[in-house]
């Protein structure tokens, strides 16, 4: 059941994007960047953690979960130690990701050549 | 590119083939629904070995990203890319994709103009939108009490 609100979830996020994609005249980065941007909003909101809760991965997986981890993040640390961690909350909770993703991307770099 | 004045634009308008919405609509779907379910097996995993939900949150999404980098290296992802669609880049291994292929492709620029740059052309204002408006969220959730 979990892997089936998993596919729904992530699916119809992707559809979503993909209308937005479709429907108007912006490029895909342009759509990453505002769900990226929504998905930090929806956090603020308090409706992405409800999100998460029925879709899982259908959630997580997708980019607007990851300016979810971000604000997640600044809350975590502004309890902890206030107003400093408006400014280091976020990039904290993302640190995993984004070392992986200039780390793996850089070998890659070194290992493989482009195709075609 | 020299803009088009009306008439050509019209002309370019009507040549264009329409989008296929609904079939892009439905690829999105299935391809974005099939990378979540093999996110979900990472997720159910790392839940398994005990992690609470935010940390399995940030593993799964960091082991996704190195198999979309894995995959970008391999070419295979450009083809899930060119049939996906946003089913394709919205989940995060797409933002893998989007630091492998330029890093690859400007190796023959350097290693610091080509790979250490050009890695970022979509990964870059991805992340600076997203400290940007996080930090606004956050500004505002203080703003309002609702923090702190």
């Amino acid at each position: 059941m979990e892997f089936l609100l998993a596919f729904v979830v992530g699916g119809l996020l992707c559809v979503a994007a993909q209308l937005v994609l479709d429907l108007s005249r912006i490029t895909p980065a342009h759509v990453m960047v505002l769900f990226v941007s929504l998905g930090a909003v929806a956090s603020g909101l308090g409706l992405y953690d409800p999100l998460i809760r029925v879709g899982g991965a259908g959630a997580i997986v997708p980019l607007p979960a990851f300016g979810h981890a971000l604000v997640q993040g600044i809350i975590r640390e502004f309890g902890k130690v206030g107003p400093t961690g408006l400014l280091t909350g976020g990039l904290t909770a993302v640190a995993l990701g984004l070392t992986v993703a200039v780390v793996s991307g850089l070998l890659m770099a070194v290992l493989f050549n482009p195709r075609g | 590119m020299v803009p088009a004045d009306r008439e050509t634009q019209d002309l370019i308008r009507r040549r264009t083939p329409p989008r296929p919405i609904l079939l892009n609509t439905v690829r999105a779907f299935l391809v974005g629904g099939a990378i979540c379910t093999i996110g979900q097996f990472f997720l159910g995993f790392f839940r398994g070995r005990g992690l609470p939900l935010t940390e399995a949150s940030a593993v799964t999404a960091a082991t996704m990203i190195f198999l979309g980098a894995v995959l970008t290296g391999l070419g295979v992802y450009d083809r899930i890319g060119r049939r996906g669609g946003m089913g394709a880049f919205l989940p995060i291994t797409g933002f893998a994709n989007a630091i492998v292929a330029p890093a690859m492709e400007f190796k023959r620029e350097g290693f610091v103009l080509g790979v250490g740059a050009r890695m970022f052309t979509v990964a870059g204002p991805v992340i600076v939108y997203a400290v940007l408006v996080s930090v606004l969220v956050g500004a505002f959730l203080w703003l309002l009490g609702a923090i702190g």
